[in-house]
């Protein structure tokens, strides 16, 4: 039976599934249900500076995009950070903890970028036992034009700043939230690395309108007729997600630089995609408010079970294999070729892949042989592109076969080359460097 | 209450049971159902629904426009090509037409439902008042249609649309057709026949004269001397009789006039039927007669079909909806006497039947059901002498590809011509392809010649 116990900068939880900061870890009645449920940890909802609490509009908070049968893709929202008296926060905190000694619980924190600010409210956060901190230097609404949330997680220098003072100020382990509101990820994840952080977690949400109401013509969601952007998150976020996360498990400045994934987490599957990129565990939170906390029962078992069917023992034996083979395109093999196939049998004959492959690429899919609706690979014409592969509703209908070497490949009528060669040694490349003589 | 008294009565049933009975066999799809219904079309590439559909609706559009939150254009796509989408919504065979061809029965066995999705969207428009067409600029030529069924609503509705004035002629009090007397009365109940026709007529330019029939008030060379053109589209008025003795009795009846009355009657309490009924035949209308005598209720309901299951021109879905009701459904049993005490039905003799090098013979075995009634559903003929010197072939008037007949001038379609399928949908394809060859031919004689320089 896999061992699935997870150790995070030093914090330990049961299993590497953590509930993100977010409105299902804004107080205590919600925690210890999720703990119930079986979470490992939870990041608690971004606590403030000490004073009246923020506010948060009367309307609606959130707005969505979904697929078939309104499976919910996508959600979006302007909700703040807790809007809760930050003592009452602090006292919750501190009994669950004391609940639930096994499970992690983090606390997040969102204070102006002031030194006096984070050295008050650091050693408060202490007290309560919480394992550790995480700054919120990613929410892209509301706080951040109050230079808080994205507005510091979009500046480097400020980061490495805050992180600083952090680490300066209390012993819990400092994890550095990030922002997805930027050029390149590796920027800020390098400059928390240079504060000292022990690690970085991300993504936070992504700046977002997911609809607009064309009735009012407004956007969604509408507060009396007017909308703000808001915070993208949920399962179309994850391919965004896993990009970031890979590219600073793989940066030179951050490499081995503990990360917590989080993104559209929904499965076990999108976990153990996440730690193979090189996260250390994972935070979830749309899934979580879309089916309810009972979720983390199934990524237990589907992570479990499948590190069992694949001999994996701990998590140590898949966090990061994934890393190695993650690459620069010009790196890639173009000696590596492969074709379209059609399995016949489990074809239902939709017409999708001809269609898709006819208007918008190769015009390498038959529709009709000898007078007969048959879907077949022309292979003289297929660039191996994978696009009938993506619209096929037939799953494993459509497979990428790759041609051995020494086959012809039949669109260039060239002998598939066994060895590897790469953009950058590429006749056409008018930059290739070529080998010595 | 209700009685299981022998012989042929009415108000077998609780009156509650009778509403029940003859509610919606399908009913209809909410937003929500025809929201997830409509996810589930895959929009295929030159999509096999479509082929299978006789009048090639666009299917995959249609849905993507339900699944698109516009089901208002999602029935304009279906009234293109069939502007009584609405009916053949209720009525098609779907799982013998654009659901047995559905891909979604490769990958699991269940097809997209897209005749409930069809009635989705022509229910949502015809609801909201919405007509689609406006009439072209007056072509000044009239058109003579006989039938106001399928095919000739069809007809008249796209010669209007191209700006000609048509007159439709029928027999009958009411316009529809078959759609009005001939469907069993749970496929489309709340007086939709006449709400469509309604509809149809909407778009102006159509003049509906009921209770005059070819040959009795008219003859098709007075139309042909009167109008610009002709269409024939008034169906199959004659029964084909089963030729046994007794079949004269007080108790057997067509079941064509059995579904009419069925059809006509506001109050289903009223009808008799009888306590066990005997359908012969294995179409459609001894399904829809088998079943709704159950439903009037009727204690035991037997079809018999002289030739086994296979060969029954009902679908598989219409006899399992059959069975479902309570109908027992007999193979290879043809009709041999019906047996007679007091002057009524008691019952009916039948042979056993086999097929013998290939051709249906009698095995000379018999047996005899008892039954207060008898219903005949063995097929619909011409039957009309007033056809002036037109070809026939196969029984029915013949045709080409665009419905033209062997007279110049007159065009038939549904199923009073040959080629069709007997149903409402290819009754309205042909209808409406014959219109279109109306129009070209009456527009090219009309169109001015201009020399070439």
């Amino acid at each position: 039976m896999a061992d699935i116990r997870n150790t995070f900068v030093g914090i330990k939880s049961p299993n590497p599934f953590w509930l993100a900061s977010a409105p299902p870890t804004d107080k205590a009645y919600n925690v210890e249900r999720a703990f119930k449920a079986g979470w490992g940890g939870v990041v608690w909802k971004t606590l403030g500076s000490e004073g009246p609490p923020v506010v948060n509009v009367n309307g609606p908070r959130y707005g969505a995009i979904w697929g078939a049968d309104r499976r919910l893709l996508g959600l979006n929202n302007i909700e703040l950070i807790t809007d809760r008296d930050l003592y009452v926060n602090l006292r919750e905190m501190k009994q669950v903890k004391m609940n639930w000694p096994d499970r992690a619980l983090i606390a997040s924190i969102m204070v102006p970028c002031v030194e006096e600010e984070w050295k008050a409210i650091l050693p408060l956060v202490e007290e309560t036992g919480a394992d550790g901190i995480e700054l919120n230097f990613g929410c892209p609404h509301g706080m951040s034009e109050r230079g808080m949330g994205s507005a510091v997680g979009q500046v480097p220098e400020y980061i490495e700043m805050v992180v600083r003072w952090c680490k300066q100020y209390t012993r819990m382990p400092v994890i550095t939230k990030l922002t997805p509101n930027i050029t390149d990820i590796r920027h800020p994840a390098r400059a928390a690395k240079r504060g000292g952080t022990d690690a970085v977690s991300l993504i936070n949400t992504i700046n977002s309108i997911v609809s607009v109401d064309l009735d009012n013509f407004a956007p969604v969601p509408s507060i009396g007729g007017k909308g703000s952007h808001g915070g993208y998150c949920g399962p179309a976020v994850k391919p965004i997600a896993l990009n970031m996360v890979s590219e600073i498990a793989r940066d030179e400045e951050t490499y081995g630089l503990p990360i917590s994934g989080i993104g559209g987490v929904t499965t076990w599957r999108d976990a153990a995609e996440f730690l193979a990129l090189g996260a250390g565990n994972v935070q979830v939170c749309t899934a979580a408010m879309t089916y309810g906390f009972k979720i983390v029962q199934e990524m237990i078992t589907g992570l479990s079970d499948w590190m069992d069917a694949k001999g994996h023992r701990t998590l140590d034996d898949i966090c990061g294999r994934a890393v190695p083979n993650v690459t620069d395109w010009k790196y890639l093999n173009l000696n590596y070729v492969a074709k379209a196939h059609i399995d016949q049998d489990a074809c239902i004959k939709c017409g999708r892949c001809h269609i898709a492959c006819e208007d918008t690429s190769h015009q390498a899919i038959t529709s009709l042989v000898d007078g007969v609706r048959h879907f077949e690979v022309i292979e003289e014409e297929c660039v191996g592109c994978n696009l009938c592969v993506n619209v096929c509703p037939v799953e494993n209908c459509i497979t990428m076969q790759p041609l051995d070497p020494g086959a012809i490949d039949k669109r260039t009528g060239k002998i598939v080359d066994p060895t590897y060669a790469n953009w950058t040694t590429h006749p056409n490349n008018p930059m290739s460097t070529q080998a010595a003589e | 209450m209700g009685t299981n008294q022998t012989g042929i009565a009415a108000g077998r049933l609780a009156p509650a049971d009778y509403a029940a009975n003859f509610a919606d066999l399908h009913p209809p799809l909410d937003k929500h159902e025809a929201l997830v219904a409509s996810d589930r079309c895959y929009f295929c590439h030159d999509a096999p629904c479509m082929t299978a559909c006789p009048t090639e609706i666009d299917i995959p559009l249609f849905i993507r426009q339900i699944s698109t939150g516009n089901p208002i254009g999602s029935a304009k796509t279906i009234f293109d090509q069939n502007i009584l989408g609405g009916m053949c919504a209720r009525v098609c065979p779907t799982e013998t037409l654009c659901e047995q061809a559905c891909v979604r029965n490769t990958a699991e066995e269940r097809p997209v439902e897209i005749g409930r999705l069809q009635r989705y969207a022509t229910d949502t428009a015809m609801a909201a008042g919405r007509q689609f067409y406006t009439r072209a600029a007056a072509t000044g030529k009239t058109i003579a249609v006989v039938g106001a069924g399928p095919a000739g609503l069809a007809c008249a509705h796209r010669l209007a649309l191209h700006g000609h004035d048509v007159v439709i002629y029928d027999a009958r009090p009411k316009a529809g057709g078959l759609n009005e007397y001939g469907i069993a009365a749970y496929k489309a109940p709340g007086d939709f026949a006449q709400a469509e026709v309604d509809y149809v007529l909407a778009i102006g330019g159509i003049e509906v004269v009921n209770g005059k029939a070819l040959g009795r008030d008219f003859t098709l060379a007075d139309l042909s001397a009167r109008y610009d053109a002709v269409f024939l589209g008034f169906g199959l008025a004659g029964v084909n009789t089963l030729g046994v003795p007794g079949e004269m009795l007080e108790g057997v009846e067509d079941a064509v006039d059995f579904i009419e009355r069925l059809r006509s009657a506001d109050d289903k309490a009223t009808l008799p039927v009888g306590r066990r009924v005997v359908v012969i035949g294995g179409g459609m209308t001894a399904i829809d007669a088998a079943v709704q005598a159950k439903l009037l209720g009727a204690e035991e309901v037997t079809i018999c079909y002289r030739r086994g299951k296979e060969q029954m021109n009902a679908s598989v879905y219409e006899q399992e909806l059959a069975a479902s009701k309570g109908v027992f459904i007999r193979h290879w049993l043809a009709p041999k006497q019906i047996i007679e005490k007091d002057g009524k039905v008691a019952g009916i003799e039948v042979e056993y039947t086999a097929l013998v090098d290939g051709r249906l013979a009698g095995t000379g075995e018999t047996g005899a059901i008892a039954a207060d009634q008898i219903l005949v559903a063995i097929g619909q003929k011409l039957d009309n002498p007033a056809l002036d010197g037109l070809a026939l072939e196969g029984g029915k008037i013949a045709v080409d590809g665009e419905g033209r007949t062997s007279l110049s001038g007159v065009w038939a379609g549904g199923d009073c011509a040959f080629g069709g399928q007997d149903l409402t949908v290819s009754g309205v394809a042909m209808g409406r392809d014959a219109a279109e060859s109306i129009n070209h031919v009456l527009m090219s004689a009309a169109a001015p010649v201009t020399a070439v320089a």
